[in-house]
């Protein structure tokens, strides 16, 4: 528990003490809510489905998740390469806590800029239900813990940031624009209907757009469950990576 | 004779074609002061990095403690601690931060881990600066913080890979009296490569000489040097490795390596 702790500690030092990088953050998920929330809109409505910024709230706040949360994963390259990694690879502690203790570090973080980004699009005019908070938020940090779980696990196998453009333009856009973050989930193509399905970020943006009143697509539980099992899966096979680096 | 602690038997690293390491066997006893010398690139850092669960061999054991880092790594982390030859902490925390972390990563009890702490940033004179971020400190300064760090959890063995590269003599002497007394009063095995010879005749009691990763020499430094028939450590060290430690006579390769060890520190 105490590993957990101390490296649960240390990524939100860390990132609290980078301020240029809290607010550097933001201009991305900023971005999508001004220029698709205002400049897509129109058609949106036209076409009959009503306010687009609703719609498009939860899938920015899962993208503003998204991205931290891989970010914070791969951070484990620069423990890497100034060379703190070593310190915790020697530390007589189970690989598995240490794995949890850095996801939920970066989960913890990519939480807290997903609940910023929550109230930026408050402000520009995002009406939600509230009723279900505590189950919204759940569905945020679950998004959050599986891709830190999952930039943490893919980071543990890389030596230096060269694939760094590769992870994003190859994994990173594709689940986010493959995740009906930006576009309803209903009446696609069956090719990109069974994509968006094996994507788990649907699950997330879907089960955070039910909390938030709008209507799901798979149904809450589904959500819960391939989020859940996918970050535990993803946690296993991160602490057995982790138990393989070599240095 | 005590049991010895560090056993190793045949131990080789091979990185593609190249041998770092090639079929070294030793063993340190208990309680031992235990001296690793060679020259730039003769394979000590992978030897302990094979000691301590970093990289695996090619072939051969190691057994610390009677743990195989081959069949059961935990118990092996276990018994020793480590000040590694590059750096290691964490720039974004403060000096106290780092020590806190190892301290809990090795649950060492919240009481001893404050009043250890406190002593160890004292004896490395960091303590005026404990609240400071490491970023902010002197190459001097990370490597006195890496050595106390080290120093916090009190293992059965240490490993110090070069631990007073870059420090004033005044900070070497005081680092080693306080690493001696550690090993005096509570018989902790110290296995630690440098390349300062007058240092490794002060405190070891046992010196390996290892170069192109086979072992040249063994035994203490009064014995190597008889066998040299030198007057010091280092002149027995140049006859019998051929070369001297320092890096005049190193080769480009190894240069180059001196100077990325610049740029990073
Ligand atoms: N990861 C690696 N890949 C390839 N070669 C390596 C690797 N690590 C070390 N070597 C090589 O193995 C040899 C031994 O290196 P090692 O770091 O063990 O030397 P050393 O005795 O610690 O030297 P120094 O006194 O400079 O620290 C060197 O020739 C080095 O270039
Ligand atoms: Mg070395």
């Amino acid at each position: 528990m105490s590993t957990i702790y101390i490296m649960w500690l240390r990524q939100l030092k860390r990132y609290f003490r980078s301020k240029p990088r809290m607010i550097g953050s933001l201009g991305q998920p900023l971005i999508f809510l001004l220029a698709f929330g205002f400049g897509f809109g129109k058609i949106y409505s036209q076409a009959g489905r009503g306010d687009y910024l609703q719609f498009l709230a939860p899938g920015v706040i899962s993208m503003a998740i998204l991205f931290t949360s891989v970010f914070a994963g791969i951070e484990i390259i620069w423990d890497r390469q100034f060379g703190f990694l070593k310190e915790t690879l020697v530390a007589p502690v189970p690989r598995l806590h240490i794995m949890i203790g850095r996801t939920l570090g970066g989960a913890t973080v990519a939480l807290f800029q997903g609940v910023i980004v929550f109230g930026l699009a408050c402000l520009f005019g995002f009406r939600p239900e509230l009723k279900a908070l505590p189950l919204t938020l759940v569905f945020m940090f679950l998004i959050a813990v599986l891709f830190t779980a999952f930039g943490t696990a893919l980071a543990s196998q890389l030596n230096d940031m060269q694939s760094f453009p590769l992870i994003m333009n190859f994994l990173v856009m594709p689940l986010f624009f493959l995740s009906g973050a930006m576009f309803p989930l209903e009446g696609l193509p069956r090719g990109m209907a069974l994509v968006t399905a094996l994507n788990p970020l649907s699950y997330g943006v879907d089960g955070l757009r039910m909390s938030l009143g709008l209507a799901s697509f798979y149904g809450w539980g589904l959500d819960l469950a391939v989020l859940s099992l996918s970050s535990a899966f993803l946690l296993v096979v991160g602490g057995y990576l982790f138990s393989k680096i070599q240095i | 004779m005590p049991k010895p602690i560090i056993e190793v038997e045949n131990l080789t690293k091979k990185f593609g074609p190249f041998t770092a390491v090639n079929g070294i066997s030793f063993s340190v006893e208990k309680g031992r002061i235990f001296g690793f010398l060679g020259p730039n690139g003769a394979g000590k850092t992978t030897s302990i990095k094979m000691l301590t669960t970093l990289l695996k061999p090619t072939s051969g054991r190691v057994l610390l403690d009677g743990h195989d880092p081959a069949a059961d790594q935990a118990g092996v982390r276990r018994t020793f601690g480590i000040v590694f030859q590059d750096p290691s902490l964490d720039d974004e925390l403060t000096a106290w931060e780092n020590m806190e972390f190892h301290g809990v990563l090795y649950k060492v009890p919240p009481g001893l881990r404050k009043k250890r702490v406190e002593e160890l940033l004292k004896v490395v004179e960091l303590w005026d600066r404990r609240g400071d971020l490491v970023k902010q400190f002197s190459g001097g300064m990370k490597r006195r913080l890496e050595i106390a760090r080290g120093l916090l959890h009190h293992p059965l063995i240490l490993f110090l890979d070069e631990p007073t590269v870059g420090l004033d003599p005044q900070t070497r002497n005081h680092i080693w009296s306080y690493i001696k007394n550690l090993n005096r009063r509570e018989g902790i095995t110290v296995f630690f490569t440098t390349h300062y010879m007058e240092e490794a005749e002060r405190v070891a009691d046992q010196v390996t000489i290892i170069d192109h990763g086979r072992i040249l020499a063994r035994g203490t430094p009064a014995a190597l040097k008889k066998k040299a028939r030198a007057k010091s450590l280092e002149q027995a060290f140049i006859r019998l490795t051929g070369h001297s430690l320092r890096d005049e006579e190193a080769s480009d390769i190894e240069h180059l390596r001196m100077a990325r060890k610049m740029w990073r520190r």
